[in-house]
């Protein structure tokens, strides 16, 4: 019973996992709101103290990484990072979560890690607000707090590390798309919902980059699968129906995406229409394998969770305080610099294709 | 499915008389036991015995309480309602509904409240008066009333009430770490067990849920009053609604999915018979806890959720076993045990 | 439908042990009433396929019909099994988290065994529903304990059971790619154009109905479920036969595990969450008494193709697909006055005929 309408949410169940990651991701705080806006100076507001770029990361920091929900395969990747993180600064590492991806037990267990006395918490939020007050208690127990992947109201955290900007998961959509019909002919677009704030961006700017660097590719419409499978695999196939000179289709979602290329690979379609956007490379893995797909993009959660993890352990020793400008060393992969409100940005999205696809598993 | 209006024959049942006298101990075990529980997590555990971790389980506690009083009363007449969560669900989506078409929260509460009962009377309408089984009705209104809380707010989340109303909501008392809404909850709870253990009503209920047609001989208007029953469950869980969205600041079309699983939870370690006709509040309140309880300090030990989940069903299971085969063992010089 | 609402012997029709003298005429009565309340649901049915192809005449088409019978296959399997859980008077909530478990052990086998034989892989998964089907009964049939907690806490302990495994092997999706390609062809195999998965939900609806009305055992689920007490008087073993109810229940909610994994091919400790709801609407919306003791397991099967079909159409008719679980609602609660209402008269029509019959 407990669990009778979370059907509605994983209806498409085996997708569940970058999906739910990405319905929240690049837009801050996906809330409807009354009235102004929402305090966006907020993550600044520890800007008052002053930071110290010299600082040495104590040893032993307690470290806590508390995704969206456990035994989500995307965040368990997003997980090996942060511990791998944590191991070299010689912290511990720690993952707690809930089984059901809800605001209120996510807050539960923030409750418990204040209890705790956790140094750092590293969180994706199910909920912009509704982890709110429980972050602040914990901040005001010393935590410091970063977001990745869902940001809450910057407001109630220090850092957001965001995976990628609007502008790189267009950009990196467009040209991949190019590169394999030839930078002409017509393309569709199979989105997510009709009202998800996140696609509308991404494909308004998609839009745009196509139209100013490939004249010649036309995007003829855009047709919402929202995040189901079986809908997302009829509009695939209504798609071809109504264009018949259609060269390829753009699936900014990874529940669209490996529809539409299960659709492709069973139709006379397969390797005819060119099929990319964002896909895990477990799920797509299949369709490389076949030929139906050639190249699709998503970026590195493991490399989120590490920078996630270095982030929160330059906040815990002062070297930075979350004010735009202040700039930390993220291990491997190199300087990150502090952005508006509190914002890192990962860098662009990874392009998977045969060539490296078994290098990844998530 | 057991919960029929007719509880006596279904399945080894024991006799009436014979469950409510076993019922007021049920009630003590389960208290007894909360309070051993919360002895040796207090020794045992780092960081359960503070005030503010008292805060943070009460907290979470409170909504499950709140809604477990009606409830009890409702599983006591013999009948159940399911779509308490939903309730809660859509009564939150139609505050944040509401709260941004830009009503004052001071006209909402009350328009929210009425909602409430208008789908406890759905239920109670559907139940007494067409005779439908409270079981089915109240899964039919569970996927309904969580439905509507979507297509009233979809997915999307409505944030900004004041903070006068979310930070009252997550105070505590003085330094205590008690939070402020135990008051408020502690009223409902003498309230509901007045009336269920030193009223006529009280004594109504458990005579409907040991026999509906001996109730209904003895005068009982059993229609009614389970319509009533129904009613201020809804009332109540729309203010679980209420306090739920301003607790976590968020209006949602799925706050509190699933949470009839742990109310339900809490009234069966309680002590109270699935069948009807028996139990305690004393028993419910502590079986709350002690779910509360057991879950928070399991986390502060950090045993994993799936674990937990394992331990919540297990214990459920055992909460409902236990007494059947204690009834089992007593009974079974007078009676023929059960194939 | 036989009426639990009275004691009169004519009342417990021909799915009861005996009743071949008393109820005859009754049980000619009561049959046709049950093939008005099916086909009731089937009139429902092909009015939703005729509003929806006119707003979309894409919907019959022959991918998209396939697909709508691909989805329906595995809740029609968990919808024959529950039928007959549901007519003893009980109700097995568990399913979805037996689905998740069985589906998750079917693709552990297959993953670490790639060359086991696809025959092997469902009976493995179909036993692993089966050992599930039996904890429950053991717990509800030897203790005595309303079906309805004990499933509600092993919903939650299977659950849990099958993240710990996932987390604690360290699998926690199984992918397209990891299982052997002879699996995966039985997800998109066809027969003369019919999904093979639809077949098997076929087969299954047959059996089950075929056991139900022809096997003694079989129609002394529906007395059970009728009355519990008279049934037990009357020498049936009622322990044992809830008992093999919920295995057989087990077994085929194992059975929709494995069909799972061969249309879904991404499997991950969330496969079948949520499912018990929609299960247990499809029998009821078939007319299956949520008390027990009448309905057919072909209603509980058009019950799952009808809502399976909503789910599909909404989207086509324009209509956001958040009306879906108020639709389900909606539809549970209009089948179970319907029920209340034809139970009714069916009890009005043969009161009239006894008391002619006694004068």
């Amino acid at each position: 019973m407990s669990l009778f309408l979370t059907s509605r949410r994983v209806r498409g169940g085996l997708t569940g996992l970058a999906v739910a990651a990405m319905v929240l991701t690049t837009a801050a705080c996906g809330g409807t709101t009354r009235g102004e806006d929402e305090g966006s100076s907020g993550g600044n507001d520890a800007a008052g103290a002053s930071a110290d770029p010299d600082a040495e990361i104590p040893a032993d920091l307690a470290i806590a990484f508390l995704p969206k929900q456990l035994n989500n395969p995307y965040f368990d990747v997003a997980a090996t990072g942060s511990e791998r993180a944590v191991g070299e600064i010689d912290g511990e590492f720690s993952q707690v979560g809930p089984s059901e991806a809800s605001a209120s037990s996510q807050v539960s267990y923030i409750n418990t890690l204040t209890q705790q006395g956790a140094d750092v918490i590293l969180t994706s939020a199910n909920d912009p607000n509704a982890i709110c007050s429980a972050l602040d208690q914990a901040r005001s127990g010393g935590a410091s707090v970063v977001t990745f992947d869902s940001d809450t109201d910057p407001a109630c955290r220090d850092l957001f590390i965001n995976q990628a900007t609007a502008e790189g998961i267009a950009q990196t959509q467009i040209d991949t798309m190019a590169e394999q019909i030839g930078g002409a002919g017509q393309v569709a677009i199979l989105s997510a919902t009709a009202n998800a704030t996140n696609q509308n961006t991404w494909i308004e700017l998609m839009t745009e980059y196509a139209a100013q660097e490939y004249p010649d590719m036309e995007i003829v419409t855009t047709v919402y699968g929202d995040d189901e499978d079986e809908k997302s695999f009829q509009e695939t196939q209504g798609l071809l129906q109504t264009y018949p000179d259609l060269k390829g289709i753009i699936s900014p979602t990874t529940v669209g995406i490996s529809a539409a290329a299960r659709y492709l690979s069973g139709s006379e379609y397969k390797g005819r229409v060119a099929l990319t956007g964002l896909g895990t490379p477990n799920q797509m893995r299949e369709f490389v394998q076949d030929g139906t797909v050639t190249a699709f993009a998503l970026w590195n959660p493991e490399d989120l969770g590490y920078l996630a993890a270095y982030a929160g352990a330059a906040l815990a020793a002062g070297q930075i305080t979350g004010a735009e400008g202040e700039t930390f060393e993220a291990g491997d992969l190199g300087e990150y610099e502090v952005g508006a409100d509190g914002v890192v940005v990962l860098g662009e999205p990874t392009v998977f294709d045969a060539e490296n696809i078994d290098d990844f598993d998530f | 499915m057991t919960v029929d209006t007719a509880p006596a024959p279904a399945a080894p049942a024991p006799a009436a008389p014979a469950r409510r006298g076993r019922t007021l101990p049920a009630g003590s075990v389960i208290t007894t036991f909360l309070v051993l529980f919360l002895v040796v997590a207090a020794f045992s555990v780092e960081g359960f015995a503070s005030t503010r971790n008292a805060g943070f389980l009460l907290l979470d506690v409170v909504v499950i309480a709140l809604i477990a009083l009606p409830l009890t009363l409702i599983v006591v007449t013999g009948e159940i309602d399911l779509s308490v969560a939903s309730t809660v669900g859509l009564c939150s989506a139609v505050m944040g509904r509401l709260w941004v078409a830009g009503l004052p929260l001071e006209a909402i509460v009350p328009l929210v409240l009425v909602l409430g009962g208008v789908l406890g009377a759905v239920n109670g309408f559907l139940v007494t008066r067409l005779g439908l089984p409270s079981l089915a009705v109240t899964i039919g209104t569970l996927a309904l009333y969580r439905g509507l809380a979507f297509v009233v707010l979809g997915d999307q989340a409505v944030a900004d009430f004041p903070r006068a109303w979310t930070t009252w909501a997550i105070s505590s008392i003085g330094s205590t770490g008690i939070p402020t809404v135990v008051v408020p909850l502690l009223v409902l709870v003498v309230l509901t067990g007045v009336v269920l253990h030193a009223t006529p009503i009280g004594r109504s209920l458990y005579a409907m849920g040991n026999s509906e047609d001996a109730a209904r001989f003895s005068g009982i208007d059993v229609a009614r009053t389970k319509l009533w029953l129904f009613v201020v469950t809804g009332v109540v869980s729309a203010l679980g609604g209420v306090y739920w969205t301003l607790r976590y600041g968020s209006a949602r079309a799925d706050n509190a999915t699933g949470l009839e699983l742990q109310v339900i939870a809490a009234i069966l370690l309680g002590g109270v018979s699935i069948f009807g006709g028996s139990g305690g509040l004393l028993g419910v309140i502590a079986g709350a806890l002690l779910l509360g309880s057991v879950r928070n300090a399991l986390q502060l030990v950090n045993v994993p959720s799936d674990v937990l989940n394992i331990v919540t069903g297990v214990l459920l299971i055992t909460a409902v076993v236990a007494p059947q085969v204690a009834a089992r063992v007593k009974g079974r010089r007078r009676r023929r045990p059960a194939s | 439908m036989s009426a639990p609402v009275t004691g009169t012997p004519a009342a417990l029709p021909e799915e009861l042990a005996a009743p071949e003298r008393t109820g005859h005429r009754g049980s000619a009565l009561v049959h046709r009433l049950f093939v008005v309340r099916e086909l009731g649901i089937l009139a429902a049915l092909v009015l939703l396929v005729v509003v929806t192809v006119v707003a979309n005449p894409r919907f019959l088409s022959g991918q998209n019909v396939r697909d709508l019978l691909l989805s329906a296959a595995i809740l029609t399997v968990l919808a024959a099994g529950q039928t007959m859980v549901i007519v003893t008077r009980n109700v097995d909530l568990s399913v979805g988290s037996v689905l998740g478990l069985s589906a998750y052990a079917t693709g552990t086998l297959l993953v670490v065994a790639p060359g086991t034989p696809v025959v092997v892989a469902v009976l493995a998964g179909t036993a692993v529903g089966a050992v599930c089907g039996l904890l429950n009964g053991l717990v509800v049939a030897a203790a005595g304990v309303p079906s309805l907690v004990v499933t509600l806490g092993t919903l939650y302990a299977f659950r849990g059971l099958d993240s710990l495994w996932a987390s604690s092997a360290d699998r926690l999706q199984i992918n397209a790619a990891d299982l052997p390609s002879g699996f995966k062809a039985l997800g998109g195999a066809r027969l003369l154009g019919v999904p093979v998965l639809f077949l098997v939900a076929v087969a299954v609806v047959l059996l089950v109905g075929w056991y139900l009305r022809t096997f003694r055992s079989g129609r002394e689920l529906y007395g059970i479920g009728s009355a519990p007490e008279a049934a037990r008087l009357s020498g049936i073993p009622v322990g044992r036969r809830v008992l093999t109810a919920f295995v057989v229940n087990g077994a085929l909610a194992g059975l929709a595990g494995v069909l799972y994994a061969a249309r879904f091919q991404t499997l991950d400790t969330t496969a079948g969450t949520g499912q018990e709801l929609f299960v247990v609407a499809a029998a009821v919306v078939g007319g299956v008494a949520i008390f027990g003791g009448s309905g057919s397991v072909y209603g509980a099967a058009l019950g799952a193709l009808l809502l399976t079909t909503i789910g599909t159409a909404l989207p086509q008719l324009g209509l956001d697909p958040f009306w879906r679980d108020a639709a389900v609602g909606a539809l549970i609660l209009a089948a179970i006055a319907l029920d209340r209402a034809l139970q009714l008269r069916l009890a009005a029509r043969l009161r009239g005929r006894n008391a002619r019959r006694d004068r």
